[in-house]
């Protein structure tokens, strides 16, 4: 399919039928090679963002049209229009304009041409819809031989096919001319089989309840009978209310779902459509293809990464690998990040001098910006080990090979990845759930990634274990050791819990069947572009909720500025003191007077009711208040309150003595090991960290979630502390 | 009774039948291309004894041995 020899004898063009900018859409089955053709064709002006209230990713881009530019739009890799939840009914929408999706004026049907059949399935039902469509034939060098010819399938599925080669830009040229000669076509919509006479009854009568705004004149805005019966086939085959496989699409009309309940259809009738489809392609497609595709490079390796014995080894090396290379880069970038603005702020504040404008912009502003980009490094990587794992088809796998363990707490295979990196930061473990389908298990994920022993509760183990457990060192490594262990524990009960009460979590009966891709070469730009795609979404839309709350936060540690009535002159005392070391201490305790006086110090004495059958005081009260903004916060907090200082850290020797020497009221030792105990206990189960919530708030599409992972943490954490706090002294432990 | 695909040994391959289960499952195991008369290779068993990577029209796919139950197949 030449665009040259059109240009030579080709009639005068017709007119595109508006002036508008075309809208192009780019459909096709997982692993075929749709995002490279999609970033070939765009360059670099994709942007993501998310269908509303659906986490499913949206990128559009800009496409050269001969006439000028169009959108081009990314739709969801999938095997079939037919779907079963929200997720799945976006393509729908964006191909047939349902739901104010816009119906696209040209679909861009990709085709492997190693797996030929399975994806012009997709392409007949699209046909069927009425899309105007143009084929792009890719993995036609992977197909070698084997590879079929494109004017020859052309002529097959009646429309262009031209074969591209996204890596070298092979093809581009004809599939761009291709595009702008189908934005002139009439829309037709094509069926390649015909509905037997009970299947025809029931079309008819789910066609005459179709809604206005389902209708093919309002989505092309002409009269296209085959595509309503198309819609109306759509509708009979996804809409169920049977009681245990019920439907979970969004946006489908009262009338429309009552017309299709009222048949009654049987399953031969449920399969005609599909078994039509694949009579037609297993009668059509080896005219075309005959020829078997070469895998024997992907059989080699998967004698190897797949095997019972060395796969395991493999797949543990690869995923050590990757956990130390995520703590060993991004340390020191997170690190620099930290000191950068640290030393940005001191400039700031010895030019502008002390006020509370400049409290706000340094320990504020810049501190919240600080808050949000240190999980830059950590997600910039995630993104760029797991767009080379999927894209060299790894991660399929992973999941493979890990089912049976995940199954057993009724987890996906795939959540073993976002678990994994749970150890690092929630945060970036939570965005990683992405690489799992279905939004069930997506969220299951999401609430109990948080459970996971994150680097952030590091801090506050090690100053406890530091300064409340009087043991060996070899004890408090295992205590430590000790400390994962529980949280792994934890999580995967937690998991295998929820999935049994909460009803929105329970293990259906869906099918998990996932690709296994033949392996190939993944590629930079592609993954680079994933990574930065993902990252900016990330500073976007959890981003900016991020650094909202750690200002919130600091408002509230800092606020109110005057001391109560008969508090000490701080001023005078400051200027008497003798020497600067005495200066210091004084400063430390009007820091540390403040923060008591301030609302988060007064929201900290007013919990103390409550966490005080925990063992712990106001004090500890205050800590967990700071530690919202992020668990180590903890650290520093108790710093201030303790008067030693503003940059306590968890081997700081003056707060570990402030500790061990603390005193109640009544003269007891206010922290005893049991108390230590009781406080991680606390820290590894209660949901302490705004920047979590922010990320589950975006990952779930709204505050529910967020909501119901505090709760649930937050009550179990409470409940345990109180358990081993109060056993301990029953046991006589102290 | 007839045989399911989970029945079939490591290497072996068998033509399917029909599909079982509920509506959903059949449905997406008929669009990807199970539909009866279609040949099917189990290729490997996972490590731990499940899930199953089949063969199925030149491209393979992990299921799991239960699903597989639902599967029912006749000798190639």
């Amino acid at each position: 399919m030449t665009a040259d020899a059109d240009c030579h004898d080709a009639p005068p063009r017709p007119k595109r039928s508006d002036s508008r900018v075309p809208q192009i859409a780019l459909a096709g089955n997982p692993n075929v090679g749709k995002t490279t053709l999609f970033n070939a064709l765009t360059g670099s002006s994709a942007k993501v963002s998310n269908y509303p209230g659906i986490t499913v990713e949206r990128r559009t881009g800009a496409l050269a049209l001969p006439e000028g530019p169009a959108d081009l739009h990314d739709l969801p890799g999938t095997y079939s229009l037919n779907a079963r939840s929200a997720e799945e009914q976006i393509t729908l929408d964006a191909l047939v304009g349902l739901n104010g999706e816009t119906a696209p004026d040209v679909v861009i049907v990709c085709l492997d041409a190693t797996q030929l059949a399975r994806s012009v399935y997709l392409l007949l039902q699209c046909r069927e819809l009425g899309a105007r469509v143009v084929g792009a034939l890719t993995m036609v060098d992977e197909a070698g031989a084997a590879a079929p010819d494109a004017r020859a399938l052309g002529a097959l599925v009646d429309c262009e096919v031209v074969a591209v080669t996204a890596r070298t830009k092979r093809g581009l040229p004809d599939l761009v001319a291709a595009i702008d000669r189908a934005l002139r076509v009439e829309r037709r919509a094509v069926w390649k089989w015909t509905p037997s006479p009970a299947l025809r009854a029931h079309l008819d009568a789910v066609t005459a309840a179709l809604p206005k705004s389902w209708h093919s004149r309002a989505r092309y805005g002409t009269e296209l009978a085959g595509s309503d019966d198309a819609v109306a086939l759509w509708a009979l085959t996804c809409i169920d209310g049977s009681e245990h496989d019920a439907d979970e699409l969004v946006g489908v009309p009262a009338e429309l779902r009552a017309a299709v309940l009222a048949q009654d259809t049987t399953r031969a009738l449920d399969d005609e459509a599909v078994l039509a489809r694949w009579a037609w392609l297993d009668r059509e497609i080896p005219h075309v293809a005959h020829i078997k595709p070469d895998r024997s490079m992907t059989e080699r390796i998967d004698r190897v990464l797949l095997h019972r014995a060395a796969g395991f080894v493999v797949f543990l090396g690869v995923m050590t690998v990757l956990f130390m290379s995520l703590f060993a880069w991004a340390d020191p970038l997170i690190d620099g990040i930290d000191h950068g603005l640290k030393a940005f702020g001191g400039e700031l504040r010895n030019v502008l001098g002390a006020s509370i404008f400049t409290d706000f912009l340094v320990d504020g502003v810049i501190a919240g910006t600080g808050a949000v980009l240190v999980f830059l490094p950590q997600i910039l990587l995630l993104f760029l080990f797991l767009g080379f794992l999927e894209d060299c088809g790894y991660l399929a796998r992973v999941a493979y090979l890990m089912d049976r363990v995940m199954r057993s707490m009724n987890l996906h295979g795939r959540a073993f990845v976002p678990m994994l990196f749970g150890f690092a930061c929630a945060v970036p473990a939570i965005t990683a759930t992405r690489t799992m389908e279905r939004r069930r298990d997506r969220i299951l994920t999401m609430m109990v990634v948080p459970l996971m022993t994150c680097s952030a509760r590091l801090p506050v183990y090690t100053l406890v274990i530091g300064a409340l457990i009087p043991s060996s060192r070899v004890t408090k490594g295992l205590l430590m050791v000790g400390m994962y262990a529980f949280s792994v524990t934890t999580s995967l009960i937690a998991a295998w819990l929820m999935s049994k009460t909460v009803k929105k979590l329970k293990a259906k009966r869906l099918p998990f069947i996932i690709e296994l891709p033949p392996y190939r070469w993944p590629r930079l730009p592609d993954v680079l572009r994933m990574m930065w795609g993902k990252s900016s979404m990330f500073l976007r839309e959890a981003g900016t909720v991020i650094l909202a709350c750690s200002i919130a936060l600091w408002a509230l540690l800092y606020f109110p500025r005057h001391l109560p009535e008969g508090s000490p002159d701080y001023a005078a005392l400051v200027a008497q003191a003798p020497t600067e070391e005495a200066k210091q201490q004084v400063f430390a305790l009007e820091q540390a007077a403040h923060l008591e006086n301030s609302y988060g110090g007064r929201l900290g004495h007013a919990i103390e009711p409550v966490i005080a059958p925990l063992g712990f005081d106001w004090k500890i009260g205050v800590g967990l208040v700071g530690a919202f903004a992020a668990r180590e916060v903890f650290v520093s907090t108790l710093g201030i309150v303790y008067a030693v200082g503003t940059d306590a850290d968890a081997q700081s020797q003056p707060l570990r003595k402030a500790l061990q020497e603390a005193k109640h009221s009544d003269g007891r030792t206010a922290y005893t090991p049991l108390v230590g105990l009781s406080l991680m206990i606390f820290f590894a189960l209660a949901m302490q960290c705004m920047s979590t919530l922010a990320v589950v708030r975006r990952e779930s599409g709204g505050f529910g979630w967020p909501i119901f992972l505090f709760s649930y943490m937050t009550v179990l954490a409470w409940t345990v502390s109180f358990l081993v706090f109060q056993g301990g002294k029953l046991l006589g432990f102290s | 009774m007839p045989l399911s695909l989970a029945e079939i040994p490591l290497g072996g391959s068998a033509k399917v039948r029909s599909i079982e289960g509920p509506r959903t499952f059949r449905r997406r195991l008929l669009e990807m291309g199970l539909v009866p008369g279609t040949v099917v290779r189990v290729v490997t068993i996972a490590p731990l004894g499940d899930p199953l990577r089949i063969e199925v029209r030149h491209g393979q796919w992990s299921i799991r041995r239960n699903e597989a139950a639902q599967i029912e197949i006749e000798p190639p």
